[in-house]
């Protein structure tokens, strides 16, 4: 295979393009990929101050990368989630990235700081450990940027997340999570502005580009991941892309383009309603938001 | 059942485990033997990326690695 812009031979197939790339320009394709997404969905402003969350996976620590060379002013964050030698491990890789680079990076460990694990967190509210380990970090990233006077909070969600979740939500036509669901989520009294810079990148190119670009990154699955929801909805989008390359991205653009207004004021008047914890200030629909009920909880169970 | 002929030797993850496969042979049919989805994994010789028409052949040692993520 010729690489699509320069002909040279290729390193990697991009079927829903229908080209293939050597090095160097499948770096400029995932760049411009991320510029489009920015800018198509006003992510970030000039000046900006983004808080980048990372947790030493390809699509995080490649997020970070491309965007501290698309020129935005972006710091890490890292949640330590108490899961064993994973933890441990994709903390390595983290600290690594960011000194290599010289960039900044702030870590949170959550068994130290906050007194309990992921696993304790799912077990004591019984719910499955990612639900818990998301909520956490929902929690924590929006906090932390808050403190630290940052604008926006980027996270590694590329399109093969949004398509799977885009894939739940409609199995079972969830209003309200339908309306949240879009690249873009605004700042509101309480909230930083949440973007996703890789929705247009697939899980595999963000692998690509860490291996083209020498980022190492922890390959091995979170062991509390294994067997869950999410990773079946992929499962079944990937039997899809297979057959008809550019399935997973029409479904999901096709959405953000022609049915998420649709859902939109669900999600609105759900923020609307929102008061402060009394527990910690945040934004919440009861009196104490789900992260201090479940740290509360966990903590208490004595696990 | 897994494939055990000589040839082109194959690491895999999730578990790690190693394979060897007879040679020549394509990418794409390499990952079809498997029942490997091409959507799903990164084929790596050498600390490089192959494409799925690339040719493998002894003493070749590809990685085969999954990009899917559950979080």
């Amino acid at each position: 295979m010729k690489c699509r812009r320069c002909k040279a031979p290729a390193l990697i197939d991009v079927r829903r393009h229908n080209a293939a790339f050597c090095a160097d320009c499948f770096v400029h394709h995932c760049q411009e990929q991320v510029r489009r997404a920015i800018d198509a969905f006003d992510m970030i402003a000039p000046g900006d101050r983004v808080l980048m969350a990372v947790s030493g996976g390809k699509d995080s620590l490649g997020a970070w990368e491309l965007l501290v060379d698309l020129g935005y002013e972006t710091d890490g964050l890292y949640l330590g989630l108490g899961i064993g030698d994973y933890s441990d491990a994709s903390g390595r890789y983290t600290r690594d990235f960011a000194a290599a680079r010289g960039l900044k990076l702030t870590e949170i460990d959550i068994p130290a700081e906050h007194g309990f694990n992921i696993e304790t967190a799912a077990a004591t509210v019984r719910r499955p450990p990612c639900g818990a380990c998301g909520l956490s970090k929902r929690h924590l990233f929006n906090q932390a940027a808050l403190d630290g006077g940052y604008d926006v909070v980027a996270t590694g969600h590329n399109l093969d997340d949004e398509a799977a979740v885009l894939f739940g939500n409609v199995l079972r036509w969830d209003a309200e999570y339908l309306g949240r669901q879009y690249p873009v989520l605004p700042a509101s009294p309480g909230f930083v502005r949440k973007v996703k810079p890789l929705v247009r990148l697939s899980e595999r190119e963000m692998a690509a580009y860490c291996v083209i670009r020498g980022i190492d990154y922890i390959v091995e699955e979170c062991p509390m991941a294994e067997g869950n929801r999410h990773l079946a909805y992929k499962e079944a989008l990937n039997t899809l892309e297979q057959k008809s390359p550019g399935a997973k991205a029409n479904f999901l653009f096709s959405f953000l383009e022609r049915g998420h207004a649709r859902f939109a004021g669900d999600a609105e008047r759900e923020r609307a309603e929102l008061t402060p914890c009394t527990v910690c200030g945040s934004p919440t629909t009861g009196e104490v938001c789900a992260f201090c009920r479940m740290s509360e909880r966990a903590r208490g169970s004595g696990r | 059942m897994t494939p055990t002929l000589r040839g082109v030797k194959v690491l895999l993850r999730n578990p790690r485990r190693e394979i060897e496969m007879a040679g020549p042979v394509r990418v794409k049919k390499l990952l079809e033997t498997l029942g490997i989805n091409p959507e799903t994994v990164l084929v790596i010789r050498n600390d490089t990326l192959v494409t799925h028409d690339e040719r493998l052949e002894e003493p070749d040692t590809i990685e085969i690695r999954p990009v899917i993520s559950g979080g």
